[in-house]
């Protein structure tokens, strides 16, 4: 366990230095935020009582989304990953006495902690000063808040393991960019991040929550601007750590067949 | 003590002509070629030996460094090191193992040097004893000093080697591989890194397989050489038989060349 905690260490540092990046993307997060939030206050004047969620539920989704954009973004790869299954490279890490797919994982959680650490602070201080209905609503109880970080730990690990599930597919591809770019785009649809799923319509919208994409963002967003109910929280973290273990098998399976593979073909 | 006996290994190369009607067949029905890397290859080095694994381009050179370190699994033949077989036991045999590849970088390229270092202590589970010894004798003798403190990119192609060769030592692995690691290198650091290895196999007894195209390389470490050529071994013997065969010559290349001719590969 120690190593993959090394990993994950020196992925963090590694991350930790990027601060012009950081203040680059810091500034995008408020503009975007704000320009959103702009952009619902429109059709929240117009009809407040169409609204599928309250105007300052809303606006706490979108602040939180803008704050820990790097945790779920789903083109937040890690290039270095890709690049070694691509190039074949990866059998070289088979020269270290370790289990790949466990640093991988390591490793993705790693980085985007990095990013997510140099960037929520002042989004969330700056967005909690905004007036009502418009800023980051920070009342909620200790237990809401407790049910919160769970789920925000159950959606990393969600999306972690289905960035390693798109990774371990890039062993059977010539190129991944097909398989990206999907997932992508349904992650932004499905997962909540154009639009919060409460948006959609009905059966889209049932559909949609069943997805692995679902289990991403759109839980823990929901639970902290009290969209979900806590009653209902077992229910939806209970399909996140479904999402988990599924991905995770799948990507550990293909990846082992795919160095085998690798093994046997010459890197 | 590595054993390698009768160990052949193929690839399949899939092949077309050029062609837009070409490329569309190729879509249903995909002609293969099997390349032979290595034929039947046995030979078996000692411990505390420093050989010399020469040969031309697509030898099979990177071939068997890969089958011995375990990422590549042949088609036939038996292979052990120091008992273990490596592409079997593959966690156990790393780390008994370094390996230096002198076209790649084991170091994390925007961190310290001794960043990399750390996570290889860890990763190899070396205790810190150990590991403290190992790097204070490393640094003292590759001259590694304020360059621990430095990222890895920032380094020059001499710094960094020495770094690598330092990193593939710190779990003090008993066999070190090292793939044409004074490639590139100026002449002070080509003599750095030579003297370190005669250090390090006469301090710690470590085997030491090293391919190269460096005549110099080899009169300078290697007491035996094996010369390998479409996948075979050709000649094995010690340095000095070898030099004799080679051609007189004041480049570093040309008598490697002349062996080369000589075989016919």
């Amino acid at each position: 366990m120690r190593k993959y905690w090394s990993f994950f260490k020196m992925r963090l540092m590694a991350g930790l230095q990027y601060r012009a990046a950081a203040m680059a993307g810091m500034s995008t997060q408020f503009v975007w935020g704000a320009m959103e939030i702009l952009l619902y206050r429109a059709f929240w004047l117009e009809h407040p009582e169409r609204f599928p969620m309250g105007m300052e539920a809303l606006s706490s989704y979108i602040w939180l989304q803008q704050a820990f954009l790097s945790l779920f973004a789903m083109w937040n790869w890690e290039n270095d990953i890709l690049e070694s299954v691509k190039t074949g490279a990866v059998s070289y890490e088979l020269l270290r006495p370790t289990d790949i797919y466990s640093m991988w994982m390591a490793r993705s959680i790693a980085n985007r902690l990095a990013r997510a650490a140099l960037r929520m602070v002042p989004v969330i201080l700056l967005s909690s000063l905004l007036p009502a209905p418009w800023g980051l609503r920070l009342r909620i109880s200790p237990a809401a808040f407790g049910v919160f970080l769970l789920s925000m730990v159950l959606m990393v690990l969600v999306v972690c393991a289905y960035s390693l599930f798109v990774y371990s597919l890039t062993f059977y591809l010539t190129d991944p960019n097909g398989i990206m770019v999907l997932s992508v785009a349904a992650a932004d649809l499905l997962g909540g991040a154009i639009v919060p799923l409460p948006f959609l319509p009905e059966g889209f919208r049932k559909f949609a929550e069943l997805t692995p994409f679902a289990s991403m963002q759109n839980v823990p967003l929901r639970i902290f601007s009290g969209d979900i109910p806590l009653p209902e929280a077992p229910a939806v973290m209970g399909l996140q750590a479904f999402w988990i273990v599924v991905l995770l098998s799948a990507g550990y399976l293909l990846t082992r067949n795919g160095l085998r593979r690798a093994v046997i073909l010459g890197g | 003590m590595i054993e390698m006996k009768g160990i052949s290994k193929t690839y399949r190369v899939r092949r077309r002509e050029a062609g837009l009607g070409n490329a569309l067949k190729s879509l249903v029905s995909r002609d293969y070629t099997d390349i032979p890397a290595l034929r039947d290859m046995s030979f078996t080095v000692p411990d505390g030996q420093i050989l010399g694994y020469i040969g031309p381009n697509g030898a099979g050179k990177s071939t068997t460094i890969k089958i011995l370190s375990g990422i590549l699994r042949p088609d036939r033949g038996e292979c052990t090191v120091d008992g273990l077989v490596p592409w079997e036991d593959r966690k156990r045999h790393v780390a008994r193992l370094g390996v230096v590849f002198g076209q790649r970088s084991q170091l994390w390229w925007d961190v310290p040097v001794m960043e990399s270092f750390d996570l290889l202590r860890d990763i190899y589970r070396v205790p810190a004893a150990e590991f403290r010894e190992n790097l204070d004798r490393l640094t003292v003798l590759l001259d590694l000093g304020d360059l621990l403190k430095t990222p890895a990119r920032m380094l020059s192609l001499g710094q960094r080697m020495r770094c690598e060769i330092a990193a593939a030592l710190l779990h003090g692995p008993k066999v070190l591989f090292l793939d044409e690691p004074t490639i590139g290198l100026d002449a002070v650091s080509k003599l750095k890194v030579r003297e370190f290895i005669l250090e390090q196999n006469r301090l710690c007894g470590t085997t030491v397989l090293l391919t190269t195209h460096d005549m110099q390389d080899i009169d300078a470490l290697c007491s035996r050489v094996l010369l390998i050529g479409k996948g075979q071994l050709l000649l094995d013997g010690d340095t000095a038989r070898i030099r004799a065969m080679a051609g007189e010559s004041l480049s570093t290349e040309e008598p490697v060349a002349d062996l080369y001719r000589r075989f016919g590969i």
